[in-house]
């Protein structure tokens, strides 16, 4: 695993640390097909809430949130219908949540939670 | 999270419009989204105002933010709402105080640094802002004299965002505006009437058409000083009124060219184009919302056509209806704007293209005389009231204590105008040119015995009906020129001499 990976894993653990803390229960991580890769999915008893984790060490190529743009969001959803369709979900309402994880280094890690972001 | 709300200008020609930014930072990814008919300019504000802002050392919400100006319908352009869009963020941030912000109008482009640029039009910005009563106005330090011009307004000038911040804070104080230095610049030397050698009649012709604001065709050899005459022509005219120098400020600002001197000028504007201009030049134009052309520039003033023939027949037809309306209403797809145009034309042309010093060594075949003056169309002709002829200067010792000086002819120009505006109290008219025909018919009529040579030539088809409208119009002012209390046979017929076609 690279470096980068490593500081992707670390922001996801948090991340699902802090959903479960927001009373979430964490279903399925880093669930992958041939679209791409779901990092947390969850559900807060009602609906699905999917979770896109981005991490970044610095802002020196912008916030960890901004790079989720609409080709990833468009990405996201296309690999949320793979994952209803692997698991044989009946109709269920989703939620696309995005955690923003900044872990700069000598500093507090900061997280952001945008809850239905796209 | 928050929702925040400023004020700035859109300007539709001279037109302004009080647009309310609204701004909602907050509920979803970082981003800007600008809704409200935004033009190119406008919508690149957003990388600009968020740049200036983190450059200014101040935080800039990680969150949503959608900024809309309203009206919604209402085109915007330019880069003057980077300001007050960079303090709706702030304020819905909770960085900025709403309190300090109702009731202001914010103006002026970012730079990424946090410096503010001036844009075009701070002036009618301002007038509009007055119209809406709004209580005071943040402008760029360098638009601050312009500013100034507009009374009834608290202006603040600002260099940086920084200081506007603070400023809003209560912690800062803007510079304010000197007192205006009225009119300073108006003294500068202009040239005298006494310069031109001879020419009494061009002479004469100039002082009625000074006198009665109306249209003026100069027809001469090279040489014998119609450019002389028509920049000396100015001199003659009164200074204008604060209204109309106002006005013509406004139109100077959208235009970009008013001298940042911080004084208005009284003095009327004298424009003169090259005959190679383009059509967008002379009646207004360009992308998006059209600017103001010539025509506007020399609102209350003179337009000088020089070398007349020289000109492409569209354009001096295109000059048909400014003359007529005193306005140019221009239509493009985001929208008609409107401005004004009320100029004096003065027109200059040889009498042919060899235009030798005595007409009678003229060399050109008859055919093409006819077709040079023909250039100027019957229609743009009609409305030309005063024609004079040019004559050779034949001695260079014609003493020079005989012309007479701007000041002598300016002091019976004054007397006359002071008689028409009397004459015309109480209505939107000023000069004898303005009045319109049917007032001039009915409720000024004059004897039968003193038109009777208008209903002549009318009945000779010597002049249109709106010519005798117009020739009338002289008549009038050649009686205000001679101290009478109307005119009489005598000056309906020099007022049609002046009129006679056969002088172009």
């Amino acid at each position: 695993m690279g470096e980068k990976d490593v500081l992707g894993r670390r922001g996801e653990d948090l991340a699902a640390e802090y959903l479960t803390g927001q009373g979430l229960v964490v279903l399925d991580r880093n669930w992958r097909c041939r679209h791409g890769e779901l990092d947390i999915v969850c559900t807060d008893s009602v609906r699905l809430v999917v979770c896109e984790v981005k991490t970044r060490s610095s802002t020196r190529y912008g916030l960890p949130a901004e790079a989720v743009d609409p080709r990833k969001a468009h990405r996201i959803r296309l690999i949320t219908n793979a994952w209803l369709a692997a698991h044989a979900v009946p109709w269920v309402e989703v939620r696309f949540d995005v955690v923003a994880v900044l872990a700069e280094p000598g500093a507090p890690v900061r997280m952001q939670h945008y809850p239905a972001a796209f | 999270m928050g929702l925040a709300r400023t004020w700035s200008v859109a300007l539709q020609g001279v037109d302004g419009c009080l647009v309310e930014i609204e701004s909602d930072v907050g509920g979803g990814l970082p981003g800007i989204h600008l809704v409200g008919l935004p033009d190119a300019a406008l919508h690149e504000s957003k990388d600009r105002v968020r740049a200036a802002v983190v450059n200014s050392g101040w935080p800039w919400p990680n969150e949503r933010i959608v900024l809309a100006l309203s009206p919604a319908t209402l085109r915007k352009a330019g880069s003057g709402f980077d300001l007050a869009l960079a303090c709706a963020v702030l304020a819905a941030n909770g960085a900025l105080p709403q309190a300090a912000l109702d009731d202001t109008v914010l103006l002026g482009e970012l730079a990424l640094d946090g410096r503010l640029r001036p844009v075009r039009g701070v002036l009618p910005c301002l007038l509009a802002a007055r119209a809406a009563h709004v209580r005071r106005v943040v402008v760029p330090v360098a638009a601050l004299a312009e500013a100034a011009l507009v009374d009834e307004l608290e202006v603040y000038g600002a260099a940086t965002l920084a200081e506007v911040l603070h400023w809003l804070h209560d912690e800062f104080d803007l510079a304010r505006p000197g007192p205006v230095a009225a009119s300073t610049c108006d003294d500068e030397e202009q040239p005298d009437l006494g310069d031109v050698l001879g020419q009494d009649d061009a002479r004469q012709a100039c002082e009625i058409a000074a006198a009665g604001g109306h249209h003026l065709l100069l027809i001469g050899p090279p040489g014998t000083g119609k450019t002389m005459l028509a920049q000396r022509f100015v001199g003659l005219l009164p200074r204008l009124s604060p209204a109309d120098a106002l006005a013509l400020a406004a139109i100077r600002s959208v235009a970009g060219r008013l001298p940042g001197a911080g004084v208005l000028t009284t003095v009327p504007p004298l424009v003169a184009p090259h005959h190679s201009l383009s059509m967008a030049a002379l009646v207004g134009g360009g992308s998006g919302v059209a600017r103001p052309g010539a025509v506007s520039l020399a609102h209350r003033g003179v337009l000088f056509v020089d070398e007349a023939p020289e000109w492409a027949p569209h354009l001096l037809d295109a000059l048909r209806t400014p003359l007529e309306d005193g306005a140019v209403r221009l239509s493009r797809a985001e929208g008609t704007v409107w401005y004004p145009a009320r100029f004096q034309l003065v027109l200059a042309a040889n009498p042919c293209p060899c235009a030798p010093a005595h007409d009678r060594d003229c060399v050109c075949p008859s055919l093409q005389r006819r077709r040079y003056l023909g250039r100027l169309s019957g229609p743009l002709l009609d409305r030309v009231d005063l024609r004079a002829r040019m004559l050779p200067i034949t001695a260079l010792s014609i003493d020079v204590e005989q012309a007479e000086s701007t000041a002598e002819v300016r002091a019976r120009v004054l007397a006359a105008r002071e008689a028409a505006a009397q004459r015309w109290a109480g209505n939107d008219w000023l000069t004898n040119a303005e009045v319109p025909g049917p007032v001039l018919r009915a409720r000024f009529a004059l004897p039968a015995r003193v038109v009777r040579p208008l209903d002549v030539a009318l009945r000779a088809g010597e002049i249109t009906a709106r010519g005798a409208d117009r020739a009338l119009r002289v008549a009038w002012t050649l009686a205000d020129l001679a101290g009478r209390e109307r005119p009489d046979q005598d000056l309906v017929e020099t007022a049609l001499f002046f009129r006679d076609r056969r002088a172009a």
